[in-house]
C-alpha cells in the first residue's frame, strides 16, 4: 500500500506539509492564545506568543455577560434539527433521482442548487413578514425550517451522488426477492449509504452552525444561537481583542472538536460525486 | 428497468423536497417581484403604490451598479482561482507519504469549521489592523511600511479571508480525487521518463477535472452570496461592494425595499447566467 | 410585636403573589457599549424590585440598527424595548411606531411617573428625542463631542489649549505634537465609512466651515466651497499629523490609540472622557485635558449632539413592564446606584440636569466641559446658512442613513488616497441627489 519513497523526500514533504498546515491553522491558534491574554497583552508590541501570564478572566467576563450555554443549546438544536429534517426530506428525493432517473432529473437537481444563489438579503422583508404572520419569529422551529430549506439542495445532491454509486444490481436482486419499496430503502439502501449519509449530516451541521444571516435576523432572545452571541462582542468600546478571542473560541470550539473527531467520516464522504 | 409503478413512486418521493424548495423559491421570488414594481419605503409608510419599471431603471443607472457586478466577479473569480490552485498543490502534497498525515490534515481542514463572522473579525482585527495587527508587525519586522489592508487592499483582504475559509473544502475534495488515482499508472509513466510536470498535466489533471468542476460549482454558489465577510471588514467601502452588498444597502441602510427588490431580481439574473454557464461545464463533466 | 410580624408576613405574602402575577419577561435590544453592558450587570436589582425578568439582546451597533429597523418597520414585535438614538426617535415617533412616554398636555396612564421627574432631562436631549413635543424615548446617556488632548504633549510643544480653539490652531498644534519616531500622532479623528462613524464627524465638522447637506429645496450641497474646504482641511491635517490608516479608524480605533498614548488630540464623543481618564484602561489617564470642539469663526462649532435612548415599540403586550424598566434605567436612582458602586466618573452622563448640579459630580474633571458642549449644540439650528433639516451630525429624514453611509464611503476612499477630494465630492453630490429624487424630495 505505502509507496516507497526516499527518506530524504519524505522528510522534505513532511516538513513542508507541516509548515503549511501550521500556517493555515495559525489564525485559529492565535485566537485561542489571545483568549488567554489580558487586553493589554493582546496588543503588545512585539506580539507575545507563549510567554505571557495566562489568564481565564476573559472567559469569566464573557460567561458573566452572556449565558453561553443557552446560545450553545440553541445552536445545537437549530443546526441538528435542520440537518435531520433535511435528511428526512432529502432521502426519498435523492433515492428516486438516483434509481428512477428521468430526463429531467439533472435539470431538477441543478435547479435545486440554483435556488441557493438567491441573495438572502433581497428577501429579508418578505421572509420577515411571513415569519410574523406565522408567529415563527424568534422561535427555534422557524430557524430549523429556514436552515433546512437553505441546505436542502446540498443535502439532496450529496445523497444523490452517494446513492448513484450503489450498484443497481443489488437493488434488483432485492426486488426479485420481493422486497417492498420501503424495505428496499430501509434494509438495502440505507446501510450501504451510511457513510455518505453520515458525511452529509456532518457537512450540513457545519453549514447550519455557521449560517449568520438568517440566524441573526430572525431571532431575538429566545432562539438566538452562537452567531448572535458573537455579534455582541464584535466591536465594543475600548480594547476587545482578548474578549473577542474568548467569545470566538467558545463559538467555534464545539464544531471544531466535532469536526476533528469525525474528520475521517467527513473526508471519506465529502466527494460530491467528484470521484469516479 | 424502471417500471411504471416505481416511476410514480419516485415522483411521489421526490415531491416533498421539490415542493418545499419550490415554495421556498417561489414565495420570496414572487414577493420580490411584487415589491420590485412598487414604491415601497418602510420608513415612509410602506407601500406607496405601483411605479412600473422605475426601480429597475434606477438600480442599474446608479453609479454603484456596474462596479458592484465587477467586484462580485473579481471576488468570486479570485477566490476560485486561489482555492483551486493552492488546493491542488496542497492535495498533491498531502497525498505523499509523510509523518503525521492525520494531524496535518486536521490542521488544514480547521478553517472550514470557523464561522464566517468569526474569521472575518479575527482577520480584520488581529491580523490586518494597521496598528495592532500581526501582519503589521511582520511587515515592520522586515522593515516595510505596514499595509493598510482594509483601505488600500480591500479586495485582496476579502479574497484572502474567504480563500482561507474555502481552501480546506477544495483541498479535501481534490485530495479524495487524487487518492483514487491509479498510482501504478503514475509510477509506470515515471519509469518511462515523464517529468513531474508532464505526469501532472497528462495524468493527474484530467483525472481531477470532475473534482475541479464540483469545487467550482459548490463554491460559486456560496461565494456569490458572501455577505458577513464584507459587512464585518469594510462595510462596502473602498470598492468592495458586491451586488449582494449593494442590495443590502438599498434594502436595509436606505430602507428602499422596492429598489432593493429590483436589485434582487438582477442578482437572480446574474446568478442564473453564472449558473447556466457553470452547468454547461458541470453537466458535461458530471455525465462522464 | 406579633401584630407587626403578621403584618410583615401579610405584606411579604401579598408581595410574593403580586410578584407571581407580574412574573413577566421583557426583551430588550441594546448596543454593546460599556454603559449598557454595565446596566445589564445591575438588571438583577431591577428584577428584585419589580419581579420583571429581563432578556437582553446585545448586538454590535450596525447589527443592532439593522435588526431593530427591520422589526419596527414590519411591526414584528420581537422586542419590548429598543435602544435607539436621536436620529431614529423623531422619525419613528412621527410614524406612530413608538409608545409616547410623556405628553405635554394629556397625561395618560402609561406616562412616566411624577417621581421620575421628566423635566430634569436636559432640554437638548429631550428636544432631540421628541416629535412635536411628545417624548418618545428616554435618554440613557447623552453626548456631545469635544477635544480631548494630552496636557503633557501640548506643554512639550510649547502651546496651550484655549477653552474654545479654532481649527487653524488645532492643525498647528497637531503638527507640533506629532512625533513619528515615537509613534505619536498629533491628532486622531474618525475617517471610517458609515453615517454614524466618519459621516457623523465630517458632517459636524462641516457645520463649522459653513457647509450644509441640503439647501432649502433639498438640493445636495457637496458642490459648494464650504464642503471642499472642510474635506481638504481634514485630509491635509490628517495626512500630516494623523495616524496611519485613519481612513478606517472609527470611535473604537481612536479610543484605543488614545488610551495607548498614541494621540496628541482626539475630537470625539464626550462619553469617551470617562474611558480615557480611567486608569484601569488608559495609560494616559492623568494627562488629559478638555476643550470645546473647534470652529472657524463663522458662528457654529463642530460638536454634535447624540443620545442613546430607550424606547418602547408600539404594539408590545408588555408596555407597562417596559415603561417600568425605562424608568428604572434612566432614573436618578440608577445614577446613584452606579456612582455608589463604580464612582461618579462612571455614571451614564449627559441625560439629566440634576447630575450636573450634584457636588460630587462637579469634581469629575470632564463634567463641566461635557455640559458646556451639550449646551452649545442646537440641532434645530445647526448650520451657518439655513437648512431644511433638524440634526447636527445627521439630517433627521429617513433617507439620511443610507445616503450618508455611501457618501462617507466616498470620503473614506478620498482619505485613503484612492480618489481626489473633488472626485469624492462630486460622487457624493450625485449619490445624494439620486437618492433624494428616488425618495421624492426633488
Amino acid at each position: 500500500m505505502a509507496r516507497a519513497v526516499s527518506f530524504n523526500r519524505k522528510t522534505f514533504n513532511t516538513v513542508l506539509a507541516w509548515s503549511i498546515g501550521l500556517l493555515i491553522f495559525f489564525p485559529i491558534l492565535w485566537t485561542i492564545l489571545t483568549s488567554f491574554k489580558t487586553e493589554g497583552q493582546a496588543i503588545a508590541d512585539p506580539p507575545l506568543f507563549l510567554m505571557f501570564d495566562w489568564t481565564l478572566e476573559n472567559y469569566a467576563i464573557v460567561q458573566e455577560r452572556s449565558d453561553y450555554l443557552r446560545f450553545l443549546t440553541n445552536s445545537v438544536i437549530i443546526a441538528g434539527g435542520s440537518t435531520l429534517l433535511g435528511i428526512f426530506v432529502a432521502v426519498p428525493a435523492a433515492w428516486s433521482m438516483a434509481f428512477v432517473p428521468s430526463k429531467r432529473t439533472k435539470d431538477i437537481l441543478l435547479w435545486m442548487l440554483s435556488t441557493k444563489m438567491l441573495p438572502a438579503v433581497g428577501v429579508l422583508y418578505p421572509i420577515y413578514l411571513i415569519f410574523i404572520e406565522l408567529g415563527l419569529l424568534d422561535t427555534k422551529i422557524g430557524l430549523v425550517v429556514v436552515l433546512m430549506l437553505i441546505n436542502l439542495p446540498i443535502i439532496v445532491w450529496m445523497l444523490y451522488t452517494y446513492f448513484k454509486e450503489i450498484p443497481s444490481e443489488i437493488l434488483e436482486a432485492a426486488r426479485m426477492d420481493g422486497a417492498s419499496l420501503r424495505s428496499e430503502i430501509l434494509y438495502v439502501l440505507t446501510p450501504m449509504a451510511i457513510p455518505g449519509i453520515a458525511s452529509t449530516i456532518l457537512l450540513n451541521f457545519i453549514l447550519a452552525w455557521n449560517e449568520a444571516f438568517w440566524t441573526l435576523n430572525l431571532t431575538a432572545a429566545q432562539a438566538a444561537p452562537l452567531t448572535a452571541f458573537i455579534a455582541s462582542y464584535s466591536s465594543p468600546e475600548g480594547l476587545f481583542y482578548a474578549k473577542l478571542s474568548a467569545a470566538s473560541t467558545m463559538a467555534i470550539a464545539p464544531i471544531l472538536i466535532l469536526g476533528w473527531f469525525s474528520q475521517k467520516q467527513l473526508v471519506r464522504g465529502l466527494t460530491f460525486g467528484a470521484v469516479k | 428497468m424502471a417500471t411504471q409503478h416505481s416511476r410514480s413512486a419516485a415522483r411521489f418521493m421526490m415531491a416533498p423536497a421539490v415542493m418545499l424548495l419550490l415554495a421556498w423559491m417561489l414565495v420570496p421570488l414572487i414577493m420580490t417581484l411584487y415589491f420590485s414594481f412598487k414604491k415601497y419605503l418602510p420608513l415612509r409608510g410602506g407601500d406607496l403604490g405601483w411605479v412600473g419599471f422605475d426601480n429597475y431603471v434606477r438600480f442599474v443607472s446608479s453609479s454603484s451598479f456596474w462596479p458592484s457586478v465587477t467586484t462580485t466577479l473579481i471576488i468570486v473569480g479570485g477566490v476560485l482561482a486561489i482555492t483551486l490552485i493552492l488546493g491542488t498543490l496542497l492535495a498533491l502534497l498531502l497525498d505523499q507519504p509523510i509523518w503525521g498525515q492525520g494531524v496535518v490534515r486536521i490542521l488544514v481542514i480547521a478553517p472550514f469549521f470557523v464561522m464566517p463572522t468569526v474569521s472575518a473579525l479575527v482577520w480584520k482585527n488581529m491580523f490586518m489592523d494597521p496598528n495592532y495587527g500581526l501582519l503589521s508587525y511582520l511587515w515592520e519586522f522586515f522593515g516595510a511600511e505596514p499595509l493598510q489592508w482594509m483601505s488600500h487592499a480591500s479586495l485582496t483582504s476579502i479574497i484572502t479571508i474567504v480563500s482561507w475559509q474555502w481552501l480546506p473544502f477544495a483541498t479535501l475534495i481534490l485530495l479524495t480525487a487524487i487518492q483514487s488515482l491509479d498510482h501504478e499508472q503514475l509510477e509506470a509513466s515515471e519509469m518511462d521518463g515523464a517529468t513531474a510536470l508532464k505526469r501532472f498535466w497528462y495524468i493527474v489533471l484530467p483525472h481531477l477535472s470532475r473534482a475541479i468542476t464540483v469545487v467550482l460549482l459548490i463554491q460559486t454558489i456560496f461565494l456569490l452570496s458572501i455577505f458577513a465577510e464584507i459587512f464585518v471588514t469594510t462595510a462596502g467601502a473602498f470598492g468592495s461592494k458586491t451586488l449582494t452588498y449593494l442590495i443590502f444597502q438599498r434594502v436595509l441602510e436606505s430602507q428602499n425595499v422596492g429598489l432593493g427588490s429590483a436589485g434582487g431580481v438582477y442578482a437572480i439574473i446574474l446568478a442564473n447566467i453564472v449558473a447556466i454557464f457553470l452547468m454547461r461545464i458541470v453537466g458535461k463533466n458530471l455525465d462522464k | 410585636m406579633i401584630r407587626k410580624t403578621s403584618l410583615g408576613v401579610a405584606v411579604a405574602l401579598s408581595l410574593a403573589t403580586s410578584t407571581v402575577a407580574l412574573a413577566e419577561t421583557i426583551t430588550i435590544a441594546t448596543v454593546n457599549n460599556g454603559d449598557m453592558i454595565r446596566m445589564q450587570g445591575y438588571t438583577d436589582q431591577f428584577t428584585k424590585q419589580t419581579g420583571i425578568n429581563v432578556e437582553w439582546v446585545t448586538l454590535e451597533e450596525n447589527v443592532l440598527r439593522q435588526r431593530v429597523t427591520t422589526d419596527i418597520t414590519t411591526k414584528g414585535g420581537a422586542f419590548d424595548i429598543m435602544t435607539i438614538g436621536m436620529y431614529e426617535t423623531p422619525i419613528w415617533g412621527a410614524n406612530g411606531w413608538l409608545v409616547p412616554l410623556h405628553k405635554n398636555v394629556n397625561f395618560n396612564t402609561n406616562n412616566l411617573s411624577e417621581a421620575y421627574d421628566v423635566d430634569d432631562i436636559l432640554p437638548a436631549m429631550r428636544g432631540g428625542l421628541s416629535h412635536k413635543g411628545t417624548l418618545y424615548a428616554a435618554p440613557f446617556y447623552g453626548e456631545s463631542s469635544m477635544i480631548m488632548y494630552r496636557t503633557d504633549l501640548m506643554q512639550k510643544a510649547g502651546l496651550s489649549m484655549p477653552e474654545a480653539p479654532t481649527w487653524d490652531f488645532i492643525a498647528k498644534a497637531a503638527a507640533a505634537m506629532t512625533d513619528r519616531s515615537k509613534d505619536i500622532n498629533g491628532i486622531c479623528l474618525r475617517g471610517k465609512a458609515g453615517w454614524g462613524e466618519g459621516g457623523a464627524f465630517i458632517t459636524a465638522m462641516s457645520n463649522s466651515f459653513g457647509a450644509r447637506w441640503f439647501d432649502m429645496d433639498w438640493n445636495a450641497q457637496f458642490d459648494t466651497k464650504p464642503w471642499a474646504n472642510t474635506l481638504n482641511f481634514f485630509k491635509t491635517m490628517m495626512d500630516a499629523s494623523g495616524p496611519k490608516g485613519y481612513a478606517t479608524n472609527g470611535f473604537n480605533e481612536n479610543l484605543s490609540l488614545f488610551q495607548q498614548g498614541k494621540c496628541g488630540m482626539w475630537i470625539d464623543a464626550t462619553v469617551a472622557a470617562s474611558f480615557v481618564t480611567n486608569p484601569k484602561d488608559s495609560t494616559v489617564a492623568d494627562k488629559v485635558g478638555f476643550a470645546l470642539a473647534p470652529d472657524t469663526g463663522l458662528g457654529k462649532r463642530s460638536n454634535w449632539l447624540w443620545a442613546w435612548a430607550l424606547a418602547i415599540p408600539a404594539g408590545t403586550q408588555k408596555e407597562k413592564a417596559a415603561l417600568q424598566f425605562i424608568e428604572w434605567a434612566t432614573s436618578k436612582d440608577y445614577i446613584e446606584l452606579v456612582a455608589a458602586k463604580e464612582g461618579w466618573a462612571n455614571v451614564p452622563p449627559g441625560a439629566r440636569t440634576s447630575l450636573y448640579e450634584n457636588e460630587n459630580y462637579k469634581k469629575v474633571p470632564f463634567a463641566q466641559m461635557t455640559l458646556d458642549s451639550i449646551l452649545s449644540a442646537d440641532p434645530n439650528n445647526s448650520t451657518v446658512e439655513p437648512s431644511p433639516y433638524v440634526g447636527i451630525q445627521f439630517a433627521a429624514i429617513p433617507e439620511f442613513a443610507g445616503i450618508a453611509t455611501q457618501v462617507s464611503q466616498e470620503f473614506a476612499a478620498a482619505y485613503a488616497g484612492q480618489q481626489s477630494v473633488e472626485e469624492a465630492l462630486s460622487k457624493a453630490q450625485d449619490i445624494t441627489n439620486e437618492a433624494m429624487e428616488a425618495a421624492g424630495y426633488r
